[in-house]
């Protein structure tokens, strides 16, 4: 059955029937769910979430057209292991911002801009999206990134350099710091 | 109505009955490319499907169809038995798929009504509604084709 799944799957990719496909595996932080559109890479799912609400989730917001399909998603699971292994820098993947919008979206541009091994503030974040006041909105936006770690929200700390929050778990946000070498491995936040 | 599931949890779940209905209903040969039309068309659909209801009654539809169009697009009709038998001696059928070209050679309805209560475990009123006719019809249409079946093996 696994071979006709398989000729099934890439007849509905090349066929346009395929409107999101999503694969999961291993990382050094537990399972991630990565999930793409023909646009570009559109969610990534930390450990710290069910992938099932995950999908069911992606199939209400996108569509229901929805396969397991990993070789779609071979060159993203490249980048990410090489990243996780301190041999990638920066991502070279097309992105699908559809599940963001308005000033989520810009600030999520803006975090998307910040170099691998620094950080800004949640502050320096709201300016760059047009409201150097919405500071909680610009926390709230980093909360709701749905392309976490590609989208590094992991670069943003409070203005005084504490760690603020991460939708994986603050041990994870740590651990990403310390691979760029932002942090040494004993300071904490 | 609840959102639809993704796609793939139809695959899961219904994927080994919708290929298991189609190999009774076409054969082993051809149960493939069935299978792959009945997904692919059953994908085309799925977005606009209003109802989650009966998921698996709607893909074993879809299937049915598919292997009327395969009946006809080889202007087949259901191949008396001896024939199939000579048949299959060249395509060496696992034994036990021995039962299945009967089923095959039954009429398409017969055929289709065996094929969902006994590879799939439908009840008659799921029959029904993949078949697109009333319970009792189902139910005929399936005493039929034991009749029958029960007759070959006698």
């Amino acid at each position: 059955m696994k071979a006709e799944l398989e000729r099934l799957t890439d007849r509905a990719a090349a066929d346009g029937l395929l409107d999101v496909a999503y694969a999961t595996f291993d990382s050094p932080y537990g399972r991630l769910l990565v999930a793409t559109t023909p646009r570009g890479l559109v969610k990534v799912g930390l450990p710290a979430y069910d992938p099932d609400d995950t999908l069911e989730d992606l199939a209400a917001r996108i569509s229901p057209r929805m396969l397991e399909a990993p070789a779609q998603l071979d060159e993203v699971r490249r980048q990410l292991d090489l990243y996780f292994k301190g041999r990638l820098r920066e991502f070279d993947l097309a992105l699908d911002w559809r599940l963001s919008t308005g000033f989520r979206r810009r600030a999520l541009r803006a975090i998307d801009r910040i170099p691998y091994g620094q950080t800004r503030s949640y502050t320096q974040i709201a300016t760059s999206a047009g409201n150097e006041r919405a500071v909680r909105a610009a926390g709230t936006a980093c909360g709701a990134n749905p392309i976490p770690i590609v989208v590094p929200c992991h670069r943003v700390l409070r203005s005084g350099g504490a760690l603020g929050g991460y939708g994986g778990g603050l041990p994870m946000k740590e651990a990403l710091l310390e691979l760029e070498g932002v942090l040494d491995g004993h300071s904490s936040g | 109505m609840t959102a639809l599931p993704p796609f793939q949890a139809l695959l899961d779940e219904h994927a080994t009955d919708v290929m298991a209905v189609l190999r009774g209903a076409v054969g082993r040969a051809d149960a493939e490319d069935c299978f792959q039309e009945t997904f692919l068309a059953a994908l085309r659909a799925y977005p606009k499907l209003g109802d989650d209801r009966n998921l698996r009654g709607w893909l074993l539809t879809i299937a049915h169809r598919k292997a009327i169009d395969h009946h006809r697009a080889n202007g087949r009709r259901p191949l008396p038995v001896a024939e199939v038998e000579e048949a299959a001696g060249a395509i060496e059928l696992p034994r036990d798929d021995g039962i299945w070209i009967l089923v095959g050679a039954l009429p398409p309805k017969q055929r289709a009504a065996v094929a969902l209560r006994y590879a799939c475990d439908l009840p008659h009123a799921e029959i029904a509604a993949a078949l697109g006719c009333s319970p009792d019809a189902a139910r005929r249409s399936l005493h039929e084709g034991m009749k029958r079946l029960r007759k070959e093996l006698a």
